[in-house]
């Protein structure tokens, strides 16, 4: 049955939290005694990080919403540094108390005591930098709960319109809403206010004993009337078109092939390949086999690879990142050359690589990292048709699903959409298949960059929690990689 | 400025419901329950000797469910318990219950004032976070002189914590269970020279720190590690595999919808409502999920709605018996809850811990197994003993049936086994379940369940040979 989404306002859940309550200048009478107390007791640095949140999940399957899921929270996360070493609370306690707690619990886990009275090592905090001042009406300025139902009713009504053989259709949408106040003892005070949203479709068609789950997800940041522009109409056609080709599609057959993958999320296989290896958290590790190559070739000379927070609504774009730094533009690689590692505060303590503005975290509740935030694969001079037609027998990855990399460098990520190849052209969908393969060997191996630069949001999760990040690339092509099929 | 309720790991249903129960009243809603947890826990994490980082969290959460006056149903959830957090999320519940589902409205669980099950978990007091440093530090020493290759622990930890989760309701239910809990894993990077790295590890859990079984997570963490250090290429094609329990389990796990009512109601199971009954898999395949199996670390006496945990049979000589359920699933069914719902606006329903075996008094499967005996894979191939999956979250189709992985094992020829430098296993979990030869040696408990070794036919190994 079809139900019609309720007209009106959702006050209490939508426009409760209160996105000035970071910006209240009370916050510096807190948090000053803090940290002037943590650097009397002999810490190097303390860094308090807080944070409030307001979330709103929403599911709609067939022609109903079936879930909504507002929450809000928030929290702190303190953290200590002594030499390299490093202890952190989080507690969903803000009172001054609960703070102090916190504060004594993490320089005790240094062997360090809070004294009775502070003084003579912190200057006390600067002027705040305030990247949220012009944000304040973000979350009010939201689709409301009436506007978000309709939108999704109308992507799972347009998947019902564009598919064939649909046994389910699913939209969903996801609304973050995050508040935070940086204060450390080194003189970083910044607010920032961030604003996620995203919005997929996904299907399951079947006929006889043929099934296809095919999904799509769409994300942006610090736009709030971005679900107002989604283009359903395009979105349910992308994803009713490829569940259509991949219903029937034959389980490919397993072994060494070239392959091109498609721009957007084709990314996934740099992100997971080779970005995760260049973040200082893998070089504190000892994980990374690129740790002492800096200067050094470690992929094609046609490949280079950035990552940036600046890209403007990008999902993983930020005005300051989760230890108070504004972000930068970073080459990683530049024409096959290693440039340099994604640091963040206890990176550089640790391997001395300067930070990058990289320093990210889920949520208070998970000491900051060195993470990946907007990257990709510059374009290159190639037209995607020029890539296709190098190959004789291979495999074109049109969608890639999700990937991972392991401590030795061994990464993997699954195809959901993918195109034999043959004599230059594509030919006969097929499914099933994971790509794997070894960092060191395989970045050398991508030997072509198209012209078609594209970035595609997806979710990061890692060290320090899941994150928002994008992943992109032009189409590109990798010489030989190992497809696991039957 | 915002001020919350300090917290240790304590949470006292009775005054919760008190404050809910007057709260509600000044609301004007009538129906409500509400799950909430609380934890306070440390950890350590080390690197070559040094602490490399600790760790402490406070943290509370609550889900609060209300019902309308139309009978729809709406929540919020958050980490904030003072009273004008509560106030909060009840009006958030109440105003996001204009949206609930029409077509499938919870209730109550029947269940949810039921004797619960008594279980053993005693409660630990917390080590120092200085000594589970030490003995953190302990262990790595230990692990990095088993091998000269062993270079390197990169992921460790050592984590205990001391929580408290209740499920109260309107109709008078109060639920609460206090539970310690703490767990050590070791994850070893070893190289030689000239040659790729390898890494494995393993993990123990028990209800204390003190009683973590350190010397065995070093011992097994080395075992894995080195039997890795000598590898080679596989050739692709269709192998034999044994998989080891923890394997097994967990790609029983990535396609537990088969036996998951929700996923069958909302049509991405591949299971159907009649699907009771049928042939799933092998005629001497049992298949239990039981949470409350002694050796379940932490287990849950009840679940989401305050329904008791039960062991419930899914799979009883490869037929498929029963479904797992919410109070929504069990109502459409015509059954009774069975302990598997989480708390949510749309209810979900997830597997505990499962018991994976013979079917009693059936063969078994082929007899006397053993993957290391001369000829055991019956042809010149040679038997692929899979240690452990990656990337299920990836590989796993759940609601088509395939899966293509990659793993960590062991090409076993003539009884001698060599590690696979790096290879994939694909197929599709009804005709792996039908393609079960058998069991090898007695189950073997893991974190996520029982299972002895399981050894499947003519499944699709890639390799770069």
């Amino acid at each position: 049955m079809v139900v019609s989404p309720p007209t009106g306002a959702l006050a209490a859940t939508e426009r409760s939290a209160s996105p000035a309550a970071l910006g209240d200048p009370a916050w510096r009478s807190v948090l000053e005694p803090l940290l002037a107390g943590g650097r009397s007791a002999g810490a190097d640095l303390v860094e308090v990080f807080l944070e409030r949140s307001d979330h709103l999940g929403l599911l709609a399957e067939q022609d109903s919403i079936t879930s909504v899921s507002p929450a809000f929270g928030a929290g702190a996360g303190l953290r200590v540094f002594l030499g390299e070493r490093d202890g952190f609370v989080s507690t969903n306690d803000l009172s001054a108390a609960g703070l102090r707690a916190a504060l004594e619990q993490a320089l005790g886990m240094l062997g360090l005591v809070l004294p009775v009275q502070a003084g003579g090592r912190f200057d006390g905090l600067p002027e705040l930098r305030d990247f949220a001042a012009t944000k304040e009406g973000w979350l009010h300025a939201c689709p409301s709960l009436a506007e978000a139902t309709g939108r999704l009713l109308e992507g799972t009504d347009r998947l019902q319109t564009h598919g064939q053989h649909l046994q389910v259709r699913r939209g969903s949408y996801a609304r973050d809403w995050q508040e935070v106040l940086v204060a450390a003892s080194d003189g970083t005070f910044a607010r920032d206010v961030r604003l996620h949203q995203s919005v997929g479709l996904n299907v399951l068609a079947t006929d006889g004993d043929h099934r296809a789950s095919l999904g799509r997800r769409y994300g942006t940041s610090d736009s709030p009337d971005d679900l107002r522009h989604w283009d359903a109409e395009a979105a349910a056609v992308d994803v009713c078109s490829s569940a259509g080709s991949m219903l029937y599609a034959d389980y490919v057959e397993a072994g060494q092939f070239p392959v091109v993958l498609a721009n957007r999320f084709g990314g996934v296989i740099f992100h997971e390949a080779c970005g995760h290896l260049l973040e200082t958290t893998q070089v504190e590790r000892a994980t990374t086999p690129f740790a002492e190559m800096v200067g050094q070739p470690i992929a094609h000379p046609s490949l280079t690879a950035i990552d940036e927070g600046l890209t403007a609504g990008a999902f993983g774009s930020l005005s300051m990142d989760d230890e108070g730094m504004e972000p930068q533009r970073t080459v990683l690689i530049e024409n096959g050359i290693l440039q340099r590692f994604l640091s963040d505060r206890a990176g550089e303590r640790r391997t001395g690589h300067p930070r990058t503005g990289s320093g990210r975290r889920q949520s208070h509740a998970f000491a900051a990292a060195s993470r990946m935030r907007n990257t990709f694969i510059a374009a290159g001079p190639h037209t995607p048709e020029q890539l296709i037609a190098s190959v004789d027998k291979g495999l074109y990855c049109k969608s890639m699903g999700g990937g991972s990399v392991g401590p030795t460098g061994q990464f993997n990520f699954a195809v959901e959409e993918g195109y034999l190849i043959e004599n230059g052209s594509l030919t006969r969908p097929v499914k099933g298949a994971t790509l794997i393969g070894d960092a060191k060997e395989v970045m050398p191996r991508i030997s072509m960059c198209a012209n078609d630069l594209e970035l595609a949001a997806g979710f990061c999760g890692s060290v320090s929690g899941s994150i928002f990040v994008t992943v992109g690339q032009p189409h590109i092509k990798v010489d030989t990689i190992t497809v696991g099929g039957r | 400025m915002e001020s919350t309720t300090s917290l240790s790991a304590s949470l006292d249903a009775e005054v919760l419901r008190q404050r809910l129960a007057s709260l509600a009243h000044a609301e004007g809603v009538r129906r409500w329950d509400l799950g909430a947890s609380c934890s306070t826990d440390t950890s350590v994490q080390v690197d070559r000797g040094e602490a490399k980082q600790m760790k402490g969290a406070q943290r509370s959460a609550i889900t609060l469910r209300v019902w309308n006056d139309d009978g729809l149903v709406g929540i919020t959830s958050t980490s904030d318990l003072s009273d004008a957090g509560l106030a909060r999320a009840l009006a958030g519940a109440r105003d996001a219950s204009a949206y609930g589902n029409v077509d499938e409205i919870p209730d109550f669980s029947p269940l949810a004032t039921a004797p619960l099950p008594v279980l053993e978990q005693p409660l630990s007091t917390p080590l120092s976070i200085l000594t589970l440093l030490d003995t953190l530090k302990d262990a790595e020493r230990d692990l990095l002189a088993r091998h000269p290759a062993i270079g390197t622990v990169p992921y460790n930890g050592l984590a205990q914590r001391s929580s408290d989760r209740l499920y109260i309701n309107s109709d008078g239910a109060c639920r609460q269970q206090r539970l310690s809990t703490a767990s050590l894993y070791l994850y070893a990077r070893a190289e030689e020279a000239g040659r790729k790295p390898r890494s494995s590890g393993a993990v123990r859990l028990a209800y204390g720190a003190a009683d973590l079984d350190v010397a065995g997570c070093v011992q097994e963490a080395a075992e894995r590690t080195i039997a890795h250090l000598d590898y080679a290429p596989i050739a692709t094609g269709r192998y034999t595999c044994v998989f080891s329990p923890e394997a097994f389990l967990d790609l029983i796990g990535a396609f537990s919808s088969l036996f998951n009512a929700r996923a069958v109601l909302d049509g991405v199971s591949l299971s159907r409502r009649e699907s009771l009954g049928e042939q799933l898999a092998v005629p001497f395949l049992s298949l239990h999920d039981n949470g409350l199996h002694p050796a379940n670390v932490g287990a849950a006496a009840f679940d989401g709605e305050g329904t008791p945990t039960r062991r419930l049979s899914l799979l009883e000589g490869g037929v498929l018996r029963h479904f797992l359920h919410s109070e929504a699933t069990a109502r459409a069914f015509g059954v009774s809850p069975t302990g598997h719902a989480g708390l949510g606006a749309k209810v979900s329903v997830g597997p505990d811990w499962f018991e994976i075996g013979p079917t009693p008094g059936s063969s078994g499967g082929a007899p006397g197994l053993d993957r290391f005996a001369a000829g055991a894979s019956g042809d010149d191939h040679g038997l692929v003993v899979i240690d452990s999956l990656s990337a299920l979250h990836a590989g796993v189709k759940a609601s088509q049936g395939s899966f293509s992985l990659p793993f960590d094992g062991w090409l076993v020829q003539d009884g001698v086994p060599r590690s696979i430098e790096a290879a994939t296993v694909a197929g599709d979990i009804r005709t792996l379940l039908k393609a079960i030869l058998g069991f090898e040696g007695p189950a073997k408990v893991t974190p996520d369940g029982l299972c002895p070794h399981v050894w499947v036919e003519g499944l699709s190994i890639t390799g770069d040979a």
